[in-house]
Order: structure tokens, then C-alpha cells, then sequence
């Protein structure tokens, strides 16, 4: 520590200094580099103690410490990362508290519990016991108080202790906890001269009586060692061998016939690949020099309901991304009839609509193709139905090669998808020979 | 060389992976989520470090100590989410923390259309934690622009230590368009400036003159470093002294204005002769394209001032495209909220018409047309 800027802040008798100089002793005696540690503390009395040590001090917002804390511990893991908090930081970031001992993030956590908040003027806690009286319990708390080893140790923390200012091994188990490689944690119960003390005549055998009164339990409550997180973080990844490769680029090498912003739809229902099949038929207009946008809309419950798709063409940079008016809509179930029925109504009659024969069609003005896409379903399987359907109406619209969507499929489906997307373009561009034919 | 297929949100991870960007954190919301995902793919490979925080609260509160211990940190929600940022934000600016902050914006408030386009947050990021200090925040338009300001960003959130904003929305954070990101044109990269060594003593905000921006030296590094979410003097240390307080205030201030030209990004679009003139940004701006290039087929004479620096407010830029203007059109997908900027620099006899709206559908270039006069 420091005595640059004099000494410790704290009322006389506070259980902060205490423990404070508790804390000074431990890193002396650990003989840890100061430009190895860092303290952060957050607000709150004890949070003014950051400044009174020789080592890094990071003091942030009420009750959010811990999460600069693992923000320095992930970046630097070789750095001791010490946190000082107190029971009132411990409940506004309850679920800072939580997770950083079910994560196991490597910090020291070191609470100053004092059952009430001193800096505020002596409101009551987390850990304020039941029937105490504060400032803002003047009858008495109806609460209950939190016993933070039994939450941390329920969360999973590593190493768990609860201690009191009074404990004569005070600075040896707070080196026990700096030393631990996992999150370790402190419940340090003391003594607020300035308000809960004289307000709940809490001196130190009220202390003792209180803490045996909850029955909870003292010294190391908890150890259950585990990795660490940034270690295990690293293990993991490494473990998955995984390479890291970028997308296949799309040179432009087949024509287009797109003369001006052309818009599709293809609607549909969840499952039926609808997005995928929209995108490859996206990849193809780009390998035939097309300029291309893509919007999809489907329910947060994505597997069920309606999937539809929007795609634009353009020969030139595509700006407004919206389609006011679509030039070919592709229609291939029931859920995707309901979702754009209020489109089809709309449609202008220099929209292609191709639809399958079995939907009942609002009334449009669109050119209606009726088509057998349930037949064509069951021959290339009810998720290539989408793939199928686009490759009809490229073949039929000839915006560009239907090649080039074949380009698509082979360069950006895998393996085992490849071929049965192709197959049902194949089959999709045959349906359309027939119906036309016919 | 080459072209993609891929959404605004890829392109502001490959952004910030360009920009050297080496630790993410950040909690799901729909339609900033996959920035998460893309980052997950791209950042454990360089050595860095992606997190899924507990709330908006903790994802910022990693970042910021991350960015402490000398990393370059990126987080992404959207607007709900900048709610929680909001304390946080203020601590940044306080610490004079480099990060930069995506917001895909979403329409509000609250949960709003889950989860549908709008551009809302605008005056939101401009005042958007206690103090009301200077911020940095961008608008990109395209996929290629998410990709270049994100990269810019980081440029700028390093050089002056404050959070900069990139305001994507939803209708280009996953709307996909091809691209060719390798063509896109980037400044030098820049990085934080670190302190020499072997000096008697480091201090943390330590300026000669108030724009001046403070030498870095990172938790963990040669010199013992503080941070404080205190008003602190240069040594980061807590003071109550009105004069070090108005000094440090003014420092957080000037450090960004004085460099307003260096930030202000835009592009215009100028037709001579035109006393018509469409001020706007982000996705809206491809609309007014549209629209312009309408207008003028009819004869119209109109010009286009696309911002992509919204914050700090590009004053000059905006008052000498201005100048001349009779009527000045300012279309939002909100119900006006940077046309109050331009409302209080446009010349006193120009006519600033808005086109407003929060439907969660995008400005139509015909929405701009008719409502601007233009038809």
C-alpha cells in the first residue's frame, strides 16, 4: 500500500479497514508483482480503497466490478485480478456474482459485508438480517438476508470461505483465496461503526451470535476445483481443430437478360429450405454479373409457420432494398399463401405468379401459373421443393442461365446437399417443359 | 477479388476483424445476434476472445476492462439493448476507454415490432448516458459501408479513446447483397498511442492541451495504471476541485471537436442549379438516391447530402450544402430526430420538410417524392 495519499478513509473501528490491511498483508506476503495485480472495486465505502495500493486500481460502477474484473482476466489471464466489493455492490450485481462462479472465471472476489450501505447513509442490504434496522427499515427489515457463500457455492463457485474482521488468520486465508487458479470467493462479516453497530447494538459477540443464529456455515465453504475459463476457453477451441477457411469469392461468368430491378418472392412454409434455396438462387444472379439483395422474413419459432423469401436483380447498384411491385412470386404452400395473401391481392398483372394447384388464390392480377408442386415435391423431397420451384421460374423468366444457379448449388452446397439440389433444379426446369408443352 | 453474399452484420465482424479487433462481447438480441456468431468464427483464430455475456450490462462492463488490458473490443446490441449500455457508456467516456458500440437498430421503443426495421436511437446516442458528453457515432448505409465505417470506427474509437457508435439498423444488418468487400477502399489502420517507457510516473488522462488525446499504457504494462469512475484529475485519481473537474470536461470535449473535420464522413451528390436539397443517412439514403434520380428524369434540379457521421453533428458540412437551399427535404425512419440538427442550421428562409415515419417498413423513394414535392 501506499500512504502517498494518506491514511485508510474509513470511520474509526470499521470493519473495512481491517480488512483492507488484511489484504495488504496477504500480497506482501505473496510477493506479487505490482504491475501484475490489478484491484478493482466498485461503489460503496470499501470501494475507496483501490487507490491505496501500489498496484494497478480499476474502480467502476456500483456493483459491476466483477464484470471489469473478468474483462481484464480474460484479456490478460496471467494478471491477479482482485476484486473488493461490498454487500450492497454483491446485490445490484447479483447476477454479476452468479455467473462469475458458474463460469469459474479466475478472479479473487473479496465482499466487505457489513449489512448495510454505508456510503448511502445506511440502508438496508442483501445481507441485512431479518427484523435489523436501518435507514430503511426503521421498524425492522422484513427481509431475509442472502448467505452469499451458500449463492456462490450454489452457482458453483471453486472456493468458497466466509471469514470475519476478527479472524486471526484473516490475511493468510485471503492469500489462501488470491492463490486459488479458479474463482475464489470471500464472505468477510464486519462491523459499520457509523450506522448498523450502534443502530442494532452489533458488536462483536452480536456478531458470533448472529452469525451461529443462521446456522450457515464458516471457513471454506466450498472447494470444488474445475479449470479455469480462459484456460478452458483456449482448450476447447484448440481441441477443435478447427481451420478457418474463407467463403469461395464469385467471379461473374455467365449473361444476364435483367434490363432493370427485378423483384422475386417465394413463399412458403418453415422446413421447406426456402432461405437456403433463395440465397442459392441469389448466388447464381452473381455469378451472371448480377447486382442482388436478399431479405427473409419467417416467425421466431423457426420451425414452423411461413418462410418467405425476397430477392432483387439489378444490373445496377441495388439502392431502395424494398419490392413495391414484384415481377415474379413463387408460391408453394399454405402457410406461405396466408402470410402474403395481402400481396397477391395486390399484384400487378406484370407479375408472373406460379402457384401451386392445390391453394385456394385470392383474387390478383397477376399472370397465375397453377403447377404441380405438390407432385413435384414428393418426387425431388418436400425440401427441395423451393429449389425446384426457382429453377422453374429462372427457366421460364430466363433472367439468367439457369447454369449459373446450377454454378451456385455446386460451389456453396455441401457435399451431400449437392447433388440433390441439383437434381431438383433438373427436375423443377423438366416440370416447367411439361406444363409448357402441355 | 471477387464477390459475396453476405448481410450487414458479417460485414461489421469482418470490419472489426480488419481493424485488428480482438475481444467480443455481447448478449442476444434479435437482429444484432449474429454479429455474435460471425465474431465466434472469426476471433478465437487470431488469439482473441468472444464471450456471451449475462445481460447487456456485463457484456459491456467485459469490454471495458478487456479494452483496459490493451485489447480492441467490440460489442453489438440493439436499441433495448444500448438501454442497459447506457451507465456503462458514460464510464467509457469517463476512463477515456477506445470501444466501439454496433447498435442494429430495431423498431421501439420498448420491444416495439419484434422484430422490424426502424432507425430511432438517433438522438438517443447522441445523449445517451448522464453528463451528456461527446460521442462518435456512424451510419452506415450498404454492406460495404458496415464493413468500411466499422473498420473506421476502430480508427477512431483508438485514436481519441471514446466510444464510437456504428448505427446499423435492421434492414441492413440482415438484409445479404452481394459485395466485393477486397475493393473497398480503407484508411491506414490506427492504433491506440502507448506511452514511452521509462518514464518516473504514468499518468492515466495526462494532456498538455485539452484536445489533446492521452498516451495509453494498459493494465498489466510497464507503468501502474488507474482508472476511475470518479471525476479524477490527470493522475485518475478522485478529485472535488470545481477547476480540475471544468478541465477535464472541457478535455473530454475538445479532444473530439477539435477533430471534427477529420470525423465528419459523408458523400453529396450535388446538381448545379438545385435549390432542392435531401439531407440523410444510414439505410434511408439508398431511397433518396432512388429519389433523386427520379426527380431529376422529371427535370427537378436536386441535390443529396448523405451523413455518415451523424455524432458529433457535421456542422460545416451540413451548413454549406445548405447554403442557397430553398427547401430542404429530411426523410427518418423515426418521427424527427436529426432534423431537429438541420432545423437549427438551416438559412432562415429555407422551407426543412420532414418525411417521417416508424411503421417498421423502409422511406419509399415514392414517399419521398410526394411528400417532398418532388413529383
Amino acid at each position: 500500500m501506499t500512504d502517498k495519499i494518506g491514511p485508510l478513509p474509513f470511520c474509526p473501528g470499521c470493519g473495512h479497514t481491517t480488512l483492507i490491511n488484511a489484504l495488504d498483508k496477504a500480497l506482501v506476503k505473496l510477493q506479487l508483482d505490482p504491475l501484475n495485480v490489478v484491484i478493482v472495486t466498485d461503489i460503496g465505502c470499501i470501494g475507496l480503497s483501490d487507490r491505496y495500493f501500489t498496484t494497478h486500481g480499476f474502480h467502476g460502477l456500483h456493483g459491476r466490478s466483477i464484470t471489469y474484473a473478468c474483462g481484464l482476466k480474460l484479456a490478460r489471464p496471467d494478471l491477479t485480478v482482485i476484486t473488493i466489493m461490498g454487500d450492497g455492490a454483491t446485490g445490484i450485481g447479483g447476477t454479476h456474482f452468479l455467473n462469475v462462479a458458474r463460469r469459474n472465471i479466475g478472479i479473487t472476489l473479496i465482499i466487505g459485508n457489513n449489512f448495510n450501505y454505508g456510503m448511502t447513509g445506511g440502508q438496508h442490504s442483501v445481507t441485512t438480517p431479518s427484523d435489523g434496522i436501518t435507514s430503511s427499515t426503521p421498524w425492522g427489515n422484513p427481509e431475509g438476508p442472502m448467505d452469499l457463500c451458500g449463492t456462490a457455492a450454489a452457482a458453483g463457485g471453486a472456493w468458497v470461505y466466509r471469514a470475519t474482521m476478527f479472524d486471526n488468520d484473516l490475511s493468510d486465508k485471503i492469500a489462501d483465496a488470491i492463490s486459488q487458479p479458479g474463482f475464489a470467493m470471500m464472505d468477510v462479516w464486519e462491523l459499520c461503526t457509523a450506522y448498523y453497530m450502534p443502530k442494532n447494538q452489533l458488536k462483536k459477540k452480536e456478531l458470533f451470535e448472529l452469525l451461529d443464529s443462521y446456522g450457515f456455515k464458516t471457513g471454506l465453504v466450498a472447494d470444488n476445483p474445475r479449470p479455469e475459463y480462459s484456460i478452458k476457453y483456449r482448450q476447447q477451441f484448440e481441441a477443435a481443430k478447427l481451420t478457418y477457411k474463407d467463403k469461395p469469392k464469385i467471379e461473374p461468368k455467365f449473361k444476364h437478360s435483367v434490363k432493370r430491378q427485378t423483384g422475386i418472392i417465394i413463399a412458403g412454409s418453415a422446413g421447406q429450405k426456402i432461405k437456403s434455396a433463395a440465397t442459392l438462387l441469389a448466388e447464381g444472379g452473381i455469378f451472371a454479373g448480377l447486382h442482388v439483395t436478399q431479405k427473409d422474413d419467417y416467425p421466431i419459432t423457426v420451425q414452423t409457420g411461413h418462410s418467405v423469401a425476397e430477392i432483387i436483380f439489378s444490373p445496377e447498384v441495388i439502392d431502395y432494398t424494398g419490392i413495391e411491385s414484384p415481377d415474379y412470386f413463387v408460391l408453394i404452400s399454405e402457410d406461405g399463401l396466408k402470410r402474403t395473401k395481402a400481396k397477391i391481392q395486390k399484384l400487378p398483372e406484370t407479375c408472373v405468379l406460379y402457384a401451386s394447384d392445390d391453394l385456394e388464390l385470392p383474387e390478383t392480377k397477376a399472370k397465375v401459373r397453377r403447377l404441380p408442386f405438390n407432385a413435384l415435391a414428393k418426387e425431388v423431397g418436400k425440401l427441395s421443393l423451393s429449389t425446384a420451384s426457382l429453377a422453374l421460374m429462372l427457366a421460364d423468366s430466363g433472367l439468367y442461365p439457369v447454369e449459373a444457379f446450377e454454378t451456385a448449388i455446386k460451389t456453396f452446397s455441401s457435399e451431400k446437399i449437392a447433388d440433390i439440389n441439383l437434381k431438383a433444379a433438373e427436375a423443377g426446369v423438366k416440370l416447367l417443359t411439361e406444363s409448357t408443352s402441355a | 477479388m471477387g464477390f459475396e453474399f453476405i448481410e450487414g452484420n458479417e460485414a461489421i465482424a469482418r470490419g472489426a476483424m480488419r481493424a485488428g479487433c480482438d475481444f467480443y462481447a455481447s448478449y442476444p438480441i434479435t437482429p444484432a445476434s449474429s454479429i455474435l456468431h460471425y465474431m465466434n468464427e472469426f476471433v478465437p483464430h487470431k488469439g482473441g476472445t468472444v464471450i456471451q455475456a449475462e445481460d447487456e450490462i456485463a457484456s459491456m462492463g467485459f469490454c471495458l476492462g478487456a479494452s483496459m488490458a490493451g485489447r480492441k473490443v467490440l460489442t453489438a446490441t440493439s436499441g433495448p439493448g444500448i438501454s442497459l449500455y447506457s451507465e456503462n457508456i458514460g464510464l467509457a467516456i469517463m476512463g477515456e476507454t477506445p470501444i466501439v458500440i454496433v447498435n442494429v437498430q430495431r423498431q421501439g421503443p420498448a420491444t416495439g415490432s419484434a422484430t422490424k426495421g426502424a432507425e430511432g436511437d438517433i438522438q438517443f446516442t447522441r445523449w445517451v448516458t448522464s453528463g451528456g458528453m461527446p460521442i462518435i457515432a456512424l451510419s452506415p448505409a450498404t454492406v460495404e459501408d458496415a464493413y468500411r465505417l466499422t473498420y473506421i470506427a476502430f480508427n477512431f474509437a483508438e485514436k481519441f479513446r471514446t466510444p464510437v457508435f456504428v448505427m446499423s439498423s435492421k434492414d441492413l444488418g440482415v438484409t445479404q447483397e452481394s459485395c466485393d468487400l477486397d475493393s473497398v477502399e480503407l484508411p491506414p489502420l490506427v492504433n491506440r498511442k502507448k506511452i514511452e517507457p521509462g518514464l518516473a510516473e504514468y499518468l492515466p488522462h495526462h494532456f498538455d492541451k485539452l484536445e489533446d488525446v492521452p498516451a495509453f499504457s494498459e493494465f498489466g504494462g510497464d507503468y501502474i495504471a488507474r482508472y476511475t469512475t470518479s471525476m479524477h484529475d490527470k493522475a485518475a485519481y478522485l478529485t472535488t476541485n470545481p477547476a480540475t473537474i471544468q478541465e477535464m470536461i472541457d478535455h473530454f470535449s475538445a479532444k473530439i471537436e477539435s477533430a471534427i473535420d477529420e470525423i465528419s464522413l459523408y458523400r453529396e451528390d450535388v446538381q448545379d442549379g438545385a435549390d432542392t436539397l435531401i439531407i440523410s443517412y444510414g439505410i434511408t439514403s439508398r431511397s433518396v438516391n432512388v429519389a433523386v434520380n427520379e426527380a431529376r428524369k422529371k427535370g427537378k434540379k436536386v441535390s443529396s447530402l448523405v451523413l455518415q457521421t451523424l455524432w458529433p453533428c457535421p456542422e460545416k458540412v451540413i451548413k454549406s450544402a445548405m447554403k442557397g437551399m430553398k427547401k430542404i427535404i429530411v426523410p427518418e425512419m423515426n418521427m424527427g430526430q436529426y432534423i431537429i440538427e438541420i432545423e437549427r442550421l438551416a438559412p432562415p428562409d429555407a422551407e426543412v420538410v420532414g418525411v417521417l415515419k416508424m411503421d417498421t417498413t423502409l422511406v419509399a423513394p415514392s414517399e419521398i417524392l410526394s411528400k417532398g414535392g418532388l413529383l
